[in-house]
């Protein structure tokens, strides 16, 4: 729309320039967004690209650092969720905040009760009125019984419910259909159509294009917490949007080193989790780098912790070098030479309050103990050689890892995995919250890994680092594996039209 | 169903009333043993008025374990507040007795507000913070008592009378317990507030999403848990009349035990203030039952203790069955929903 165009009234929701960071992790630099009334706007981008963030600002659960939020052409300032919730906001998050001890009605209603004479809460009416927004809603939940139980689709459903009991003026849904199904998805539409129609303005967030083009008249895109462009749906494509997804450059970053790819290491045929993950079928070569790309909640993460180990899967192989490993015991797998770093590395791959040098052996202490007793001189003689090559940055061996950089807490991870000679190397978001200088050192590090025979998953959401350091590009979406791509046809495009389609052109 | 069924229905599960029954099979088999244990007019008194100080102890420490923490500073708090009430006979003497009751519930309600403000605002764990003001509490009251005592001589003979004496066969003591307790309950059941303290326990996180008042709440928990504390300390100085340093000793144990055994998940979310009360008239009957039916004084530790961890094991099988149940329940729903 151009800017010379003249609203009679001005927008339900009005964001300019919004700025947010925590810390030193900038996560949105420019937040733009109009949302009309009447109008069922859509909101994309990829994953970091800053959604949530926007929409934790408009709840009132996060404080902008700069730019301006109006409400009906008034400039707000929303300092708690309750705030919002007064002004007419509603949101529906990705995962349902339910009290799971609490009656379904209990749940809509918790904080604004009907009430009657001395405040006592008038439950006959409270739950009158569940059942009518449940009959609008055309679901059948019993009032009474607790949350706790409920599938994760009739949660989202009674978050809806709140939504409307709540009569907002801006209704705003970050991804409510990951979790339901084909004919829940529809009840939902109709919802939220039928709410348009009554004048509200719903801000609709979903990976799935499909979607986007059938319920939203506007689509707004965004990338790398700035806003890039707004256009009504009639107006645009799936191309299009893609396209303004992902356009940066991705070709300087990563110093991919030429390796010799060898014999099958890692082979997981048929891996199967109900209501996780589906016949997960690949096999990483040595001196490969294999990516497994695809949205946040697509089910990669889930995936390598059962190849590990650390959870169970109910059927499917995973084999390292012929050898079958067992399930459900990371041990043997650790034994076998096999090695994951996870996701979150202060919480799951390293002691923050211990020393460089003591996490940095923590992966082979049972080797590295002379009669069962491990001695500073030991621990640091096998934590220099990692120090070293991996070049972690630190005045000395004896430093908290706490204190570290997030590159350097990285690298003492990987040197924790690297003293047990694996085979293979299972990493999940290797540079997630680095900056981008030490980015490339990372990259750098893992590709002369492959080049020295070790086979490598990497689990990356960021479509650059999967195109730049990938020999071949797994795409999984909804726990299958959807594509399987090499790195000459590897595309932005093509990955991402992948991880967003059910039934993609592999 | 028929609503009355339906009511009827509810109290027969209801983690309450299996309380209930197993008190009422401790008292029948304890009375059958020895008749004196119910029948006398001094054993039917003592079966109320005992537990009743504990009793209010448990519903402030249920209101706290309802919001997801615990309070365990409470039996310093009442042993303070049980010296603050001789030391105001003695050094105020012109003051009428009934302001001493004021004084404790507001000394209470002081020191509750500090663990409160501790936890809400500091965001430590309850269980370290009373932890620490347990002992805290506790020191300053042996610095202050050394090794005097309050006697029944320097207190009011009304005020004492009020401890002991009963009105048609029911104890005046009882008779407040078990006003705070239906106040309690009512609150919990029926006001806004109250249903938030549940929320707020059952999903801590949630309820900040929701926009809930959850620091006021917690705090508030806090404050009436220590209020009662105090109010118990009152009570206790006019039930015994002697108090030392050691008033109170223990019993933030006693009151915890009370409120799981009573069906108050330790976990926060569910339970009610009657499940706690009923849980501190099953301990303590247990522990004057157990000397009557000849069991050996040195076994009552080990009979609470395994009252304590039968009341938890069963809470969560309970809780298990509930949630497979509730899971089936849905699954057949939504099969009749999409066929």
């Amino acid at each position: 729309m151009s800017d010379t165009e003249q609203h009679s009234a001005p927008p339900a929701l009005e964001l300019s320039h919004i700025a947010k960071a925590f810390g030193a992790v900038i996560a949105l630099t420019n937040g733009t967004l109009r949302l009309e009334r009447t109008s069922i706007h859509a909101l994309v981008g990829e994953n970091g690209a800053g959604k949530s963030t926007l929409v934790k600002i408009i709840a009132g659960l996060y404080q902008r650092d700069a730019g301006d939020l109006l409400l009906d052409g008034e400039l707000v300032d929303f300092r708690s969720t309750a705030e919002a919730k007064a002004a007419g906001i509603a949101v529906i998050y990705q995962e349902p905040t339910l009290f799971p001890d609490l009656s379904v009605t209990e749940n809509i209603f918790m904080g604004r009760q009907p009430r009657g004479a001395l405040g006592v809460i008038d439950r006959r009416a409270m739950r009158t009125e569940a059942l009518a927004l449940f009959e609008r809603l055309g679901v059948r939940i019993d009032p009474d019984r607790p949350t706790l139980g409920l599938s994760i689709a009739d949660q989202q459903i009674i978050e809806i419910a709140k939504a409307i009991s709540l009569d907002a003026r801006v209704l705003i849904m970050d991804e409510p259909t990951a979790a339901l199904s084909g004919v829940e998805v529809e009840r939902l539409f109709a919802v939220a159509r039928s709410l348009r129609d009554e004048g509200r303005a719903i801000l609709f967030i979903s990976h799935r294009f499909d979607e986007v083009f059938d319920l939203c008249d506007t689509v707004t895109v965004m990338r790398d917490g700035a806003y890039i462009a707004t256009s009504p749906i009639e107006s645009t494509t799936v191309e299009e949007i893609v396209r303004q997804m992902v356009g940066r450059d991705v070709t300087t970053l990563f110093p991919k080193l030429e390796a010799e790819i060898g014999d099958d290491v890692l082979v997981v045929e048929g891996l199967t989790r109900p209501g996780v993950f589906t016949d997960v079928s690949f096999s990483v070569r040595s001196g490969e780098i294999v990516a497994l790309a695809g949205l946040v909640g697509a089910g990669r993460s889930e995936i390598a912790r059962a190849i590990f180990g650390v959870d169970a899967y109910s059927a499917g192989t995973v084999r390292l070098n012929g050898r079958l490993l067992r399930r459900n015991d990371p041990a043997s797998a650790m034994l076998a030479g096999l090695a994951l770093v996870p996701e979150d590395r202060r919480q799951q791959g390293l002691v923050l309050e211990s020393s460089v040098a003591r996490n940095a052996t923590l992966a082979i202490r049972r080797t590295l103990a002379r009669f069962g007793l491990i001695t500073d001189g030991l621990e640091n003689a096998s934590a220099r050689i990692w120090a070293s090559r991996l070049e972690v940055k630190t005045s000395a061996l004896d430093t908290q890892v706490g204190t570290l950089s997030g590159g350097n807490q990285q690298k003492v991870v990987l040197a924790k995995w690297l003293a047990t000679d694996p085979k293979v190397l299972i990493i999940d978001e290797p540079t997630r919250g680095i900056d981008v200088g030490t980015k490339a050192e990372v990259h750098r590090l893992l590709s002369e890994l492959a080049q020295q025979g070790l086979a490598i998953l990497m689990i990356s959401s960021e479509l650059p680092e999967v195109l730049g350091m990938a020999d071949r590009v797994l795409v999984v979406h909804e726990g299958r594996i959807t594509a399987d791509v090499p790195r000459a046809e590897a595309t932005a495009e093509s990955v991402m039209f992948a991880a967003t389609h059910s039934e993609a052109a592999a | 169903m028929n609503p009355v069924l339906s009511r009827l229905a509810r109290f027969v599960t209801a983690r309450e009333t299996g309380i209930l029954l197993a008190l009422v099979i401790v008292v029948a088999i304890t009375t059958a043993v020895n008749p004196r244990f119910l029948f006398s007019g001094d054993g039917f008194r003592d079966l109320l008025l005992t537990p009743s100080i504990l009793l209010l102890v448990a519903v402030g420490q249920a209101i706290v374990i309802i919001t997801r923490n615990v309070d365990l500073s409470v039996g310093s708090t009442l042993g303070l507040s049980a010296y603050l009430t001789g030391r105001i006979f003695i050094d105020l003497p012109w003051l009428p007795w009934p302001a001493v009751f004021l004084i404790g519930i507001l000394f209470g309600a002081a020191l509750g507000l500090i663990n409160g403000a501790l936890v809400a605002f500091a965001k430590v764990p309850s269980l370290v913070i009373t932890l620490g003001t347990l002992y805290a509490f506790r020191g300053i009251n042996v610095l202050w008592t050394g090794s005097d005592r309050i006697n029944p001589s320097d207190m009011p003979k009304d005020f004492l009378a009020l401890g002991t004496s009963a009105i048609a066969g029911i104890p005046y003591l009882t008779i407040l317990a078990i006003v705070v307790l239906v106040v309690a309950g009512w609150f919990l059941r029926t006001q806004r507030a109250g249903r938030e303290l549940y929320a707020i326990g059952s999903d801590p996180g949630a309820a900040h999403l929701y926009g809930l008042k959850v620091t006021q709440r917690t705090l508030a928990a806090f404050v009436v848990c220590g209020a009662l504390a105090g109010l118990a300390g009152v009570l206790y100085a006019a039930r015994y009349g002697t108090v030392n340093s050691q008033a109170g000793y223990g019993w933030e144990l006693d009151a915890v035990g009370a409120a799981v055994i009573g069906g108050v998940a330790i976990f926060g979310g569910s339970g009610t203030v009657w499940g706690a009360a009923i849980g501190a008239y099953l301990l303590l009957t247990i522990s004057r039952a157990l000397p009557v039916v000849g069991v050996p004084d040195f076994w009552q530790g080990a009979v609470v203790g395994a009252l304590i961890l039968g009341a938890i094991v069963l809470d969560r099988l309970l809780a298990l069955r509930t949630a497979r149940r509730l899971r089936d329940v849905h699954a057949r729903e939504r099969k009749e929903v999409t066929s």
